[in-house]
């Protein structure tokens, strides 16, 4: 049986989000006899089909007009569908927020059971992942003949392109019933900044930052890193910032190779989604702050004075 | 409007977690209501409510899977204004997301809900699985991550504004649906029954607190106590739960005494800038 992996693009591409689930379907595909196939949804999406194929070895693609929108609705029937059309007994996707969205619909669909944001592969249907805020690394056997599992973006690195391309077939599209949800619109946030979850380099502030005027001092800072902004849960709860700003165990969950915590205590929900970052910088003016335990360069000094001298220091 | 709200209880996610071999040592956890069951509760309560204080109209049921004394967490719940609950008798280990979904199915059948509203996950499995898998074994339509919710005045739909990677999604369900909440649905105006308030309305941000008034009126509140088997539902476990280790931790590492030794460690020891 194959392993099937479930890729979203962007118009032409395979999203970069998704380019570690290929990873993790190809260790889970060291321990099933069969081929990697991949799936794309969407519509007019033959470009990014050919995209895809570079990681596969067959890639089935179902193209529809009705499929504009991820719906859960609609989409999780076809990767039900892509299942059986794929001779596979295991799905992939990423954690992303259509994957989470998506993913346990199949597996009420194909009554299969689901690993949720794993962050490693163990044997045919054994994970790793993490529970409890990530204070715990559970081990979990997913005991159905179909195993499905979302992968956490940030444990696999992102797959390179296979020796060869794979065949692109075109999937044939179920009926589809919405069952009446209707896509209304995207709001998407605007940002010429890199990707939170995928940027090298991020920048967050905390509750310490006091208000949204405060948070334009950390955006400068991270415009010359050439970073991504985040935020502690207290602070884009507060509205000091969008909540998709948001890292932690309920937020994003990053792993740059430079984090930079400014006036963020360090509860253990936000150290949930950042401690796998390479280097931790905490700045924070409470010398006994948690953060300071994570980070291995803390600075005990009041943020008002720290980034502008970090700014120009950096300058030089 | 009849909602539905199931919750569970999680260990103080504040506590320092305790390993007990490869299990958990959950014997002085802490319980408490998990944070965003917390909050769906208090959506299911602005949807059911003539604007802040106001004269309920409609009815939250909440319903957990657990032992006896889940009851107490329930009663917190039923404090806040809740109507009344169901305990499903159950033990956490011996469940996981699917047999939890199979379970509300059959209290759904037998409450008949115009919706189910809960949280989008809980803290202690972090799964976020529960809502999205009784919506497809239902074959409801689902919302996730909610960070606002519309009710229309005819009681038929429900717009939602969703917390997505790209930004924020707008959709439309008809109801009956599953509609899970992230953490912006307990602000002031995140929350409107058109039915009963306009659209300016505004409650206090975050889930009520308690009244003695409402303690009071808790303890009379009814909590059904069943069992899966007396709902006809007969739970399967399709993810066993292994083993628990403690993650690798990370140790301390230096202070710095100025931003120039910051840079310069970062420029030359780190070497990540």
């Amino acid at each position: 049986m194959s392993v099937l992996v479930y890729l979203e693009t962007t118009e032409s591409l395979v999203r970069t989000a998704s380019l570690p689930a290929v990873t993790a379907a190809r260790a889970l595909a060291q321990h099933r006899p069969g081929a990697l196939v991949g799936v794309i949804i969407g519509a007019g999406v033959t470009a990014a089909a050919q995209d895809a194929a570079r990681y596969v070895d067959k890639v089935l693609v179902y193209d529809a007009p009705s499929l504009q929108a991820p719906l859960a609705e609609t989409y999780a029937p076809v990767l039900a569908e892509a299942l059986k059309a794929a001779g596979a007994d295991a799905l992939v996707a990423c954690a992303t927020s259509t994957g989470k969205d998506v993913l346990p619909r199949v597996a009420a669909l194909v009554d299969a059971g689901m690993a949720s944001d794993i962050s490693g592969v163990e044997g045919t249907a054994t994970f790793k992942r993490l529970t409890y805020a990530g204070n715990a690394v559970s081990t979990v056997q997913v005991a159905s003949p179909t195993v499905i599992v979302s992968v956490r973006q940030t444990a696999f690195e992102a797959a390179a392109p296979g020796a060869s391309a794979g065949a692109v077939v075109a999937g044939v599209v179920p009926a589809l019933n919405a069952l009446g949800a209707q896509f209304v619109a995207l709001h998407a946030s605007k940002s010429e900044r890199p990707d939170l979850a995928e940027a090298s380099i991020v920048v967050s502030g905390g509750r310490g930052m006091k208000s949204s005027e405060n948070f334009k001092i950390l955006e400068q800072l991270t415009d010359q890193l050439g970073g991504a902004l985040g935020a502690s849960r207290a602070a884009a709860d507060s509205g000091m910032v969008a909540n998709d700003l948001q890292v932690g165990q309920t937020g994003k969950v990053v792993a740059p190779k430079l984090y930079i915590a400014v006036a963020i205590s360090g509860a253990i929900q936000h150290l949930a989604g950042m401690k796998n970052s390479k280097v931790i910088v905490a700045i924070n003016k409470d010398a006994e702050a948690p953060i300071f335990q994570v980070a291995d360069y803390g600075l005990v000094a009041e943020w008002e004075k720290a980034i502008p001298a970090l700014m120009a220091e950096l300058k030089k | 409007m009849k909602i539905l709200v199931p919750c569970k209880r999680v260990p103080n996610p504040e506590q320092k977690l305790k390993f007990a071999g490869t299990g958990l040592d959950l014997s002085n956890p802490g319980w408490q209501v998990n944070p965003f069951d917390e909050y769906a509760v208090e959506a299911a309560l602005r949807l059911t409510e003539k604007g802040k204080g106001g004269e309920r109209s409609g009815e939250v049921v909440l319903v957990a899977i657990g032992p006896k004394d889940a009851s107490q967490q329930i009663r917190g719940l039923l404090a806040m204004g809740a109507d009344r609950a169901i305990l499903v008798d159950g033990q956490d280990e011996a469940l996981d997301a699917n047999a939890v979904a199979q379970i509300l199915k059959a209290v759904v059948a037998a409450e008949k809900p115009d919706a189910v509203i809960m949280g989008k996950q809980t803290v202690d499995g972090d799964s976020n699985q529960v809502g999205q898998l009784l919506a497809g074994y239902l074959g409801w339509p689902q919302a996730t991550f909610l960070a606002s919710l519309t009710l229309a005045a005819d009681g038929k739909s429900a717009l939602a504004t969703r917390e997505v990677d790209a930004g924020v999604e707008e959709k439309r369900v008809p109801l009956p649906a599953v509609l899970t909440v992230d953490l912006r649905i307990i602000g002031k105006k995140a929350v409107h029954n058109e039915a009963l308030v306009a659209a300016t309305a505004e409650w206090e941000e975050g889930p009520r607190y308690a009244a003695l008034k409402g303690i009071m009126a808790a303890k009379k509140k009814e909590i059904k106590e069943l069992t899966a088997a007396a709902l006809g539902a007969t739970p399967q476990v399709l993810v066993k739960t292994q083993g628990h280790t403690a993650p690798a931790g990370r140790k301390a590492g230096v202070k710095v005494a100025s931003v120039e030794e910051l840079v310069a460690k970062l420029r030359n020891e780190a070497k990540v800038i």
